[in-house]
């Protein structure tokens, strides 16, 4: 008999009073009983709704039917079918816009827990299986992959599975992209990530880092090189700015400087070398998870950290599990806000003058267009600011690749198999599609692995 | 990793390095820079790129010893590693088509202007240089500019090598019965900013290659930006060279003093590390 419970089985989380104070993981994860628990309000739909959520088809259903037989190492085999990066996606994964959205348990109460019970199995096999991976029979072809983030390295991942050597170029010193610099150890634990990518290590795919393809190799002498192949999987690292007067003061940083310091490069640690700016009093500008990522990495070196955004609470693209914890955390929010100008005392931040908005019509995207209140301006003091309005793609790759054509937003333009302009040049995640999921960028590396193997095999 | 495969000191606090790294030094270009990271816990520094030889396999990078990473680098010795290397990052310095340009470096800038005053000899230009130096001890790369300019001047703060002066004097003595297609200019961010005042009087087109702080250097943080022309520039990806005319050198001088303390800190401690190792 399923376990009809409307309501699915709670995670354990740390405390937020506690948490605020660590850079320790906030959501602690399922034990076994909690797993099978929740694994039995799964009706095992023969439609399986819910794997039309999910860009990398995970087999839901069959997945968790493992997990209620406590078949865990099966249910790891699933996953591992079609994810590269289980123990990623279940942490970090939108599953309320995605997979969870589907599930027919949430048409009355709460839908069944797949993220959840997918970082569970991807966790309890990494804690009890040794995996012995093999490295399959090379078939001799070589393809090269730029850009170590979840899209290269789900890329990279299908093609050594079929038996390409393949190389993966990292501008960074650490594989890994946003995994890495962007997303904090409190929601994704560094180890974690290098376990996933340790384990692509072990099935043959060789990553290069400290290589910044454009300015170390170009795509042509990549070719030159042998590769019969290239996806490029950069993402959308270019921050954004507002544009703003005094955003160049001392004290205003994007998210990914400060994230990258934080992240990357462990700033918060005593030992590192990399200094981070501990702010007393800081404004994040933004509503996405990257807003969300760097307030909750501010306030854990001790800022009162408020968050301004422009539209309201309902329109907040972040995560919610985020926003309640970013709340927890006693982070503020000033909702229909927007900064004008940054105020500056010898060269350094002292304040935002900010507008408060109102929202009116849908604009084309559907989501009600903020207009400023005239005359509503006021001042947060403040000794940092961290943008975090969103990132573009990189112009490095195009402006040093012939023949790559891009939109106006920089966004390289692909096929309906995902091939560029360039002929055998192939491209997915952020780099196509602007700043998006870490799922969304998965599932394109998969259907680019599947075009470039069609691709070289009908070649020969 | 890359090898250390020799360590020179150029004067009391200017260290020379050559590693083996056979990409960079096949690739690399006049006005590129490295971003390196001594070791695990290290952070990632700019240094440009001072020389290279394609056919050995090595590159060349000279430092001042200013702070905690440096005075790391500089406790490596041959054969040691450097955990990370990265490059040629940054745009090369435009130098195709100069007839007759004014190269000028200022103290340990002059490893960068080297390698510009070095490719403009190579393609031809007539090459002026002025370098700087508060005094004699701190001289570096005087055979090698001597090597590669038509012209060459020293000028010290306190006189004891070339001329007593900044090079701004230089500059303008030449500026008043000469005219240059460029001058490029290469040393702290003060020099940088007199030397494009002046030039600006005499309507002479200015490079400067900035010196930001950087994190990646590849583009993605915007950590470097600068004001140039009214406008946000990655130095990184943009630059680092920029019309010296155009930078808003104040708040590029404001910028760089953000982690001020946090600097001084971490060099003490560093030195303090590193003379229990001695002891």
């Amino acid at each position: 008999m399923p376990n009809m419970s409307l309501k699915r089985v709670e995670m354990p989380v740390q405390n937020g009073k506690v948490r605020s104070g660590n850079i320790d993981e906030v959501a602690l994860g399922y034990t076994e009983e909690m797993a099978v628990e929740e694994a039995n309000r799964c009706l095992d739909c023969k439609h399986k709704p819910c794997m039309q959520g999910c860009p990398v088809s995970i087999h839901i259903p069959d997945f968790i039917r493992e997990v209620r037989e406590k078949n865990f190492e099966k249910a790891y085999g699933i996953l591992k079918s079609t994810s590269s990066l289980p123990a990623v996606c279940g942490r970090v994964c939108p599953q309320e816009n995605q997979c969870e959205k589907y599930c027919v348990r949430a048409i009355k109460g709460e839908s069944v827990g797949i993220g959840r019970l997918e970082r569970f199995v991807a966790d309890w096999a990494r804690e009890n299986l040794k995996e012995e991976m093999t490295k399959p029979v090379t078939n001799g072809h070589k393809v090269a992959i730029v850009g170590a983030g979840p899209s290269g390295l789900t890329c990279a991942g299908d093609l050594a599975k079929l038996g390409y050597e393949v190389t993966v170029f990292e501008a960074l010193h650490v594989a890994g992209g946003v995994l890495v610099y962007g997303i904090p150890e409190f929601r994704l634990p560094k180890a974690i990530v290098q376990h996933e990518i340790d384990a692509l290590g072990k099935m043959g795919v060789h990553i290069e880092c400290d290589s910044v393809i454009g300015r170390s190799e170009t795509v042509d002498e990549l070719f030159d090189e042998g590769f019969e192949a290239v996806f490029i999987g950069s993402g959308a690292g270019l921050p954004n700015f507002m544009g703003l007067e005094g955003e160049n003061l001392k004290g205003v940083f994007s998210a990914n400087e400060y994230l990258t310091r934080f992240n990357l490069m462990k700033a918060y640690q005593e030992d590192s070398d990399t200094p981070i700016y501990k702010a007393h009093k800081c404004v994040v500008v933004g509503g996405g998870n990257v807003a969300m990522d760097a307030a909750r990495s501010a306030r854990r070196l001790g800022a009162e950290v408020t968050i301004v955004y422009r539209r309201s609470m309902e329109e907040l693209p972040a995560r919610h599990e985020e926003v309640e914890h970013a709340m927890e955390e006693g982070i503020e929010f000033k909702l229909l806000t927007n900064p004008v100008k940054v105020i500056g005392e010898e060269g350094w931040i002292s304040g935002v003058e900010c507008v408060e908005m109102e929202l009116g019509e849908e604009d084309a995207s559907g989501r009600r267009r903020p207009i400023v209140k005239e005359g509503s301006n006021f001042i947060i003091d403040c000794d940092c600011m961290i943008m975090a309005i969103g990132t573009s793609p990189n112009p490095l790759l195009r402006s040093t690749t012939k023949g790559l054509e891009t939109n106006p937003k920089g966004c390289l333009l692909v096929d309906e198999k995902g091939m560029t302009t360039r002929e055998g040049v192939f491209a997915g995640g952020d780099a196509v599609s602007g700043a998006a999921t870490v799922i969304q960028a998965m599932g394109a590396g998969k259907k680019c692995a599947a075009s470039i193997h069609e691709y070289i095999q009908n070649k020969l | 990793m890359v090898r250390i495969v020799e360590k020179k000191r150029l004067n009391p606090t200017v260290t020379q390095i050559v590693v083996e790294h056979e990409r960079i030094a096949k690739k690399a270009k006049a006005g590129q820079f490295i971003i390196l990271r001594v070791d695990e816990k290290g952070e990632r520094i700019p240094l440009t790129i001072a020389d290279t030889d394609p056919e050995k396999h090595t590159v060349t990078i000279i430092f001042q010893i200013v702070g905690a990473t440096t005075k790391k680098l500089n406790e490596l010795n041959e054969n040691d590693y450097i955990h990370d290397f990265v490059g040629p990052l940054g745009k090369p310095s435009e130098i195709e088509g100069l007839k007759k340009v004014c190269v000028i470096g200022g103290g340990v800038g002059c490893a960068i202007a080297y390698p510009t005053a070095k490719a403009l000899h190579q393609q031809g230009s007539d090459v002026t240089t002025i370098v700087g130096f508060r005094n004699k001890d701190l001289l570096i790369l005087e055979d090698e500019f001597k090597q590669v300019s038509d012209r060459f001047y020293i000028m010290s703060d306190d006189g004891s090598v070339g001329e007593k002066g900044v090079v701004t004097n230089a500059l303008e003595r030449l500026l008043e019965k000469e005219t240059f297609d460029c001058v490029i200019a290469i040393g702290p961010l003060v020099m940088m900013k007199f030397v494009s005042l002046m030039t600006k009087k005499y309507n002479v087109k200015t490079v400067v290659s900035m010196n930001p702080i950087m994190i990646d250097g590849t583009g993605m943080c915007g950590g470097c930006r600068l004001s140039v022309g009214g406008k946000t520039k990655f130095a990184c990806v943009d630059g680092p060279d920029f019309d010296g005319h155009e930078v808003d050198f104040d708040e590029a001088i404001s910028r760089n003093t953000s982690y001020r303390e946090f600097e001084k800190h971490a060099y003490e401690k560093t030195c303090a590390l590193l003379n229990k190792e001695v002891q």
